[in-house]
């Protein structure tokens, strides 16, 4: 399943291109938050901070990106979810697999970032030491996790109304502004900057580009990773319950 | 797998019913504000209370305009729609529980609908397909072999699905759908918006895989050819109601038993020269269809050919839409008239 995703991958290769195009905002932010921080350090971010938090978005961007709310709303407005519906698999694991599938023609892209985010820093804001590293992977897995059950969760409310694909846009407006993807949280005013920590966004970005970027001290990316995972619990969840009761009520909306 | 008894029942439905909750409201501004605050539903019968059992290995075909609930039972006996009271089973499985052993053991083909990757080759989907129910690599192969032969496919199955014709798109979708070898298949409207050509390969195949494999196939089609052709079983519905099962022969011989001659004459024949044989269906001054009834067919055939310039002379059955809109008046007639759950088949 994995070898048939990633041959679709490539034969979409220019949609993903023109896709990963639009998720280089990071890339964008950094040259406007370098010509702030010339006149001195920003909330603690000096030139270099800067440049290894905003790459290490934009990989962490890449490799949790999940467009299964999409496809879905197609499947469904379509009717065509019937046919994926008469698989034994369970769609769920279809649309994770296809969207994982992905990854590697991503990783071409951002790998090389990864590199120049080493090259530039010399390393001197990225995590160092191994078990915070491995930690960063599951924080990586974590943060796909939310992605991938909020898309889900989004994508079967199509089962409810048509209009599904508007809720995808009120979610990426407060991955936008709260995940730590145009703006550092750290930069927030002190009055609204615990705000995020109640919200998933946060741990989508936010929390593992903090944690590769040596922010976190071990007591926090541990805490911090409890609650990742326990929006991803919640999301799983609200995702089973919106499929299930979605699916109930389901009559291929275009016969 | 087991052999299949084919005399054993393979598909048991008893008082299927699915009714759907639609909401409704006049037209205007008016309407339209008020419905913004309170909705007003009506709850419409797609399938009304039927009953039927299908043997292994049957083909059956279901009939009935749009709209009568034919796609919606076929739903139903896959997995796909729930049934709001009655049972089904099939293969012995309750297809509303989806079990992964029911799921493996039947396909369904929609007419409409596809499930090939579009910008892939077919055989990606069929590799997929191999993966998703876990066929052996030998059987895979030996499967896509007997499949794409039997449909003259050729290389055709690694071009992309979309510079595929509508009709080789068909082909592929069948050969994706047997993949793992189904005991039933459903097929809604398989042969929609293909050519002549197309329509009858489709069928051949479809009726060559039913007796090679023994599979049940439950079939829906607004194409008559295709079913009488492929089922010798059929299933009338209307209205969500079942309003006749068996064979289009006792079918045409209940409703409509008058047989048709067709008669070309050498020299111009007058209308009023017809009429003493039967009730005149068409008349042109060389040509006339004439009903007449079937237990006086020999001795008025007789007649026509001793007192008419016959040139040529063919007698058929009333074809199966006049049958069909026949039994559907006379269905309708009859519900309309007998108390409410008096449903049975009207023939």
């Amino acid at each position: 399943m994995f070898r048939i995703g990633f041959h679709e991958a490539m034969a979409y290769r220019a949609e993903l291109f023109v896709w990963m195009l639009t998720t280089t905002m990071p890339l964008v932010m950094l040259p406007l938050w370098l010509a702030v921080s010339e006149t001195g350090p920003v909330g603690g971010y000096d030139a270099e901070r800067f440049i290894a938090y905003f790459l290490v978005a934009f990989v962490i961007r890449q490799l949790t990106a999940v467009w299964a709310s999409y496809t879905m709303h197609f499947e469904i407005v379509h009717g065509t979810l019937a046919m994926r519906l008469m698989r034994p698999v369970h769609p769920f694991w279809a649309y994770a697999i296809e969207s994982l599938s992905a990854i590697p023609l991503r990783l071409v892209i951002a790998l090389p970032v990864s590199i120049l985010v080493l090259v530039i820093t010399a390393g001197h804001h990225l995590v160092g030491e191994l078990p915070t590293a491995l930690l960063g992977l599951v924080a990586i897995v974590g943060a796909w996790s939310i992605a991938f059950f909020a898309n889900v969760a989004i994508g079967a409310i199509a089962l409810f109304t048509t209009s599904s694909l508007k809720l995808v846009d009120a979610w990426l407006a407060g991955y936008f502004v709260m995940s730590g993807y145009l703006v550092p949280l750290a930069l927030f005013p002190p009055s609204v900057r615990a705000v995020p920590y109640w919200l998933p966004w946060r741990y989508q970005l936010g929390f593992p580009v903090e944690l590769w970027t040596g922010a976190l001290s071990r007591e926090q990316v541990l805490t911090q990773l409890a609650s990742q995972w326990c929006w991803v619990a919640i999301l799983a969840c609200l995702a089973a319950l919106v499929w299930n009761r979605g699916l109930a009520r389901f009559s291929a909306v275009s016969g | 797998m087991p052999p299949r008894d084919r005399a054993a029942p393979d598909i048991v439905v008893e008082k299927l019913r699915k009714e759907y909750r639609v909401a409704k409201r006049e037209p205007g501004f008016a309407a339209a504000f008020r419905a913004l605050f309170r909705r007003r539903y009506e709850t419409v019968v797609a399938v009304d209370d039927i009953s039927f059992e299908i043997a292994a290995g049957e083909r059956v075909g279901f009939l009935g305009p749009n709209g009568a609930g034919k796609t919606t039972t076929l739903k139903m006996l896959a997995g796909l729609l729930h049934p709001t009271s009655g049972t089904c089973t099939v293969s012995g499985f309750t297809p509303r529980e989806r079990e992964v052993r029911f799921l493996e053991s039947v396909t369904l083909v929609l007419g409409q609908k596809q499930q090939l990757l579009w910008d892939l080759p077919p055989v990606d989907t069929f590799e997929l397909n191999r993966a998703i129910y876990q066929v052996p690599q030998k059987d895979f192969e030996a499967r896509v072999s007997e499949l794409t032969t039997l449909l003259d496919l050729g290389d055709l199955v690694k071009k992309p699905t979309r510079e595929l014709s509508l009709g080789e798109r068909m082909k592929c979708e069948l050969v994706a759908s047997l993949i793992h070898a189904p005991r039933v298949l459903f097929l809604d409207e398989p042969t929609i918006g293909l050519d002549v050509t197309m329509q009858a390969t489709v069928r051949e195949f479809v009726r060559t895989y039913n007796e090679r494999h023994a599979a049940t196939l439950v079939l829906t089609s607004h194409y008559m050819d295709d079913v009488l052709a492929l089922c010798p079983r059929i299933l009338v519905i209307d209205k969500g109601a079942l309003s006749y099962d068996g064979s289009v022969e006792e079918l045409v011989q209940k409703v409509r038993p008058d047989k048709r001659i067709t008669a070309r004459f050498a020299t111009n024949v007058e209308r009023v020269d017809l009429e003493r044989f039967g009730t005149i269906v068409t008349h042109e001054p060389t040509r006339a269809v004439v009903s007449v009834p079937q237990d006086e067919l020999a001795s008025r055939a007789q007649a026509m050919l001793a007192s008419l310039p016959i040139r040529d002379f063919e007698v058929v059955s009333a074809p199966l839409e006049e049958v069909l809109a026949e039994l559907f008046a006379r269905t309708r007639a009859a519900r309309s008239s007998a108390p409410a759950g008096t449903g049975e088949p009207a023939p």
